[in-house]
């Protein structure tokens, strides 16, 4: 039976905010989303030059090449607010921790196979530095991207990556206590096998257009390594050892699936807005996943010996064909 | 079974693990390129290693409390919202708070995000970069949740629509404009003292401890939920402030002099902010908390006065504004008042004189001022009301080059003059409302001389709704203002006879009567 329960009705004199209903060319309720993100950066009036940059305004569109009629056009498909955004890490870390509870109480870790397991650290801790690189990156593209719409969702994952790299150092607690985790500091900061990667992500570090930056590091060179070591290498080990490592890395597996979705969708508006943007990103995009594919050879050696060439050479036409697939032909 | 048994963590370890130790020093791009920003300011730091982390979050412990915090936070809007909250509000006048807060508050909130994402890229210092980091993202909570409880009341109320279009745009706006525009246009060290320390620690009792009371004296349970919702947030952020002070004048004894001086302009900067806070405890809230003065001799000068005692030990010195600002706390509020309730054409809200009952809670708690001051000032504009010589000023207000105030404050010791000061920089003439204003204007003349005031870019052409040809020859500069500022009739002058006056007693009546 359908109750109906009743409240005062009082007719509003508007539905939304005047930017709002400008926006989507009708005075009507908006999402939150759409409520924290569309216009509220400043574009005008600014007091003052930046003393660290003067050439450029507070908020500047010539800091990349891009050019956008509408910043807000790359609004993120997942609509992620911040109320969004941490409610749906919040339900994450839940799994993520009963999974690390679920590892600790059977022993798991204990219980792994030796051989497996050095070969599984030695391959997985150095991450947490690639990790804490991309959350330095995405600060840089948060901090000087146009527009809320990529500022906060690229503030958001910059977070999570700094989230990334907490649960790899968990990982590496979990397995080996700290001595593990101060190899693999050696190894990052040493190690042949990482050294490409390594120069990869401080190179970054020092590029000015934070549009490229997006680009190089969280299209071309995670869009390669999150799908080579979360997904491929941890199902060769679940098919050698057991599930374990897959239970620990199930937040970046579900981070990497779910931030795909945004990513694509922002470099489709993107190029959709102009064909200079297209080339360019097609330019970037080529660029820097060939940089990345010579970053990442040492390290699928170390996961997969003597099918890494082939398995990245997989992983390039899958990334070839996200770039097809959000229209930028290579 | 081989079973190495694990090292007991403690707390701080384990907390290093999980950030700092996930650092390193890069060796295929210099240090100094990869952070560039941290030396041009002066500020000489040795080893960011002795950073003590203010607090130790990690991002799984962040994100279970802060998403308990939201699931609340938006069942308790929703079911507001659902309920028609806003009619339980004291008296519509509380919502003209709303419409100042609106306009005033998210926006900074916005430019604090976008500060200290910057400051999360740019400090050289692992632990310090975090803590920026978190502050970054909960600034993004704090003006979005702000957003999102008030937008109901924009659907039933006039003056809220266009926040986001006037942000840059209104006059009254730009002093909190300029105050983060100068923040975060300065170094990141300075940013830190701004808003780290001068903003978030000194003075934002001062803001949110009214205006979050405010809310919950007056019936409105968005903004109060909304509000203590933030203060778990504020607590993390007042320490990252006096962290990075502590830090700074631990570091290197030639910091002290650069420390002082920016936690001396920023004091005076945050406390011409805070005037109109001041207006809104004393004549916008229709059920009172506490005087301004009241609040200032708590949260500024006992608090703000033991910081400072505590600071001694590392040099530092009560800023030099301290004492204006004692002087000052029995004036600023109703000037600011009378100033606003003096252009009932200009403001998306609703001013008005207060009741006789009012005047007396005035007298009361300014028993130095109020009567002998201002309230012949409210009693001689309601008699020109009642006979319908409304007072209207419709010049464009002449305000200070660093603060961006409209001058309305006395002469220290004359209440009965106001205060002007003038600098000459490059052959012009720059006015500023204060003796600190014009020290913090001479240190540094070519910034201050950029600042984007108003009523001088009006006359320039500058303040134009879009379209506007400047070089058409009959043009006249600001004549189309209430269109550049996208200003809806309905929300201005005064409360008296406004919609929104008509509307809530007509709906409470509504919800309330058969």
């Amino acid at each position: 039976m359908a109750i109906d329960l009743r409240t005062v009705s009082i007719t509003p004199l508007r539905q939304t905010f005047g930017h709002l209903a400008r926006r989507m060319g009708a005075d009507k309720p908006a999402s939150r989303y759409i409520e924290a993100t569309m216009d509220l950066q400043p574009v005008e009036n600014y007091h003052y030059r930046p003393t660290w940059e003067p050439q450029y305004d507070i908020f500047d569109t010539t800091r990349t090449a891009i050019k956008m009629k509408d910043w807000y056009a790359l609004k993120d498909p997942r609509q992620y607010y911040y109320g969004a955004w941490t409610l749906a890490r919040g339900r994450m870390q839940e799994v993520a921790e009963g999974d690390f509870d679920l590892v600790d109480e059977l022993g798991l870790a204990a219980a792994y196979p030796a051989e497996g397991k050095a070969q599984a650290l030695k391959t997985f801790l150095p991450l947490r530095h690639v990790a804490w690189a991309s959350n330095l990156n995405k600060a840089y593209v948060s901090s000087y991207g146009y527009g809320i719409a990529i500022s906060q969702a690229t503030c958001y994952a910059s977070m999570d990556q700094l989230g990334v790299a907490q649960y790899v150092t968990r990982l590496g607690i979990a397995f080996d206590d700290l001595d593990a985790l101060a190899t693999a500091k050696k190894d990052w900061l040493e190690g042949a096998e990482w050294q490409e990667l390594r120069r990869y992500v401080e190179d970054l570090m020092v590029e000015k257009d934070w549009f490229e930056v997006l680009v190089a590091q969280d299209f071309a060179l995670e869009g390669l390594l999150y799908p080579l070591i979360y997904e491929r290498y941890n199902e060769k080990l679940n098919a050698a050892y057991s599930p374990v490592f897959s239970m620990l890395t199930r937040f970046q597996r579900e981070w990497f699936g779910e931030t795909t979705k945004w990513l694509d969708a922002v470099i489709k508006a993107t190029g959709a807005d102009n064909a200079d943007n297209k080339a360019k990103l097609a330019e970037w995009i080529k660029k820097w996943r060939d940089r990345a594919v010579v970053a990442l050879k040492p390290v699928a050696a170390l996961a997969f010996g003597a099918e890494a060439d082939a398995i990245m050479a997989e992983l390039v036409q899958n990334l070839n064909a996200r770039a097809a697939k959000a229209g930028i032909a290579l | 079974m081989d079973m190495k048994v694990a090292k007991k963590l403690g707390l701080k370890e384990r907390y290093s693990l999980m950030t700092r130790d996930l650092a390193w020093d890069t060796t295929y791009q210099p240090m100094d390129k990869v952070f560039p920003q941290t030396t041009y300011e002066g500020i000489k730091i040795h080893d960011w290693d002795k950073w003590e982390d203010p607090f130790r979050l990690t991002m799984d412990a962040y994100w279970k409390y802060q998403s308990e915090k939201e699931r609340k936070l938006y069942a308790i809007l929703d079911g507001f919202n659902q309920n028609n909250g806003h009619l339980s509000v004291t008296d519509a006048r509380y919502i003209n708070v709303l419409k100042l807060f609106l306009g005033s508050t998210p926006p900074l909130e916005l430019m604090a995000a976008r500060g200290f994402s910057m400051m999360g890229r740019q400090m050289n210092g692992a632990g310090p970069r975090v803590a920026c980091q978190m502050q970054a993202v909960d600034e993004y909570r704090h003006f979005q949740t702000q957003i999102h409880s008030i937008s109901n009341y924009n659907k039933y109320y006039n003056g809220m629509d266009e926040f986001a279009h006037q942000q840059s745009r209104m006059w009254y706006l730009s002093d909190g404009k300029s105050f983060f525009d100068d923040a975060i246009t300065a170094g990141p060290f300075e940013f830190m003292v701004a808003i780290g320390f001068a903003f978030e620690y000194v003075l934002t009792n001062i803001l949110f401890v009214p205006f979050i009371s405010g809310a919950a004296y007056n019936g409105d349970m968005a903004a109060m939920t909304v509000g203590f919702s933030a203060q778990s947030d504020e607590a993390r952020h007042m320490t990252l402030g006096l962290e990075c002070i502590k830090f700074m004048l631990e570091q290197d004894p030639d910091n002290l002099p650069i420390v002082q001086r920016w936690i001396d302009k920023w004091t005076w900067r945050g406390t011409r902010k805070l005037a109109s806070v001041g207006m809104m405890m004393d004549y916008m809230l229709p059920k009172r908390i506490m005087s301004f003065k009241e609040a200032w001799e708590m949260y500024v000068e006992e608090n703000g006065g033991a910081l400072f005692k505590d600071l001694a030990r590392y040099g530092i010195t009560i800023p030099k504004c301290f004492s204006q600002t004692i002087e000052e706390k029995e004036h600023v509020s109703h000037q600011s008042w009378i100033g606003f309730y003096m252009k009932p054409q200009a403001t998306p809200f609703h001013t008005w004189i207060p009741t006789p009952d009012e005047m007396d809670w005035l007298s009361e708690k300014y028993p130095n001022t109020f009567d002998k001051y201002y309230r012949p000032v409210l009693e001689f504009f309601d008699a020109q009301e009642k006979a319908g010589n409304r007072f209207d000023n419709k010049t464009a207000p002449m305000n200070c080059q660093v603060c961006v105030s409209t001058m309305k404050f006395n002469e220290p010791g004359d209440p009965m003059e106001m205060c002007f000061r003038e600098s000459i920089y490059k052959g012009e003439k720059f006015h500023t409302c204060s003796d600190h204003c014009k020290e913090i204007f001479d240190n540094e003349p070519e910034k201050y001389s950029q600042t984007f005031i108003s009523s001088h870019q009006v006359l320039q052409g500058n303040c134009e709704p879009d379209g506007t040809d400047v070089n058409a020859p009959d043009f006249k500069p600001g004549q189309n203002m209430l269109d550049y500022w996208k200003l809806d009739k309905r929300a201005l002058g005064d409360f008296n006879g406004s919609e929104d006056q008509k509307n809530f007693a007509a709906w409470r009546e509504q919800a309330t009567k058969n």
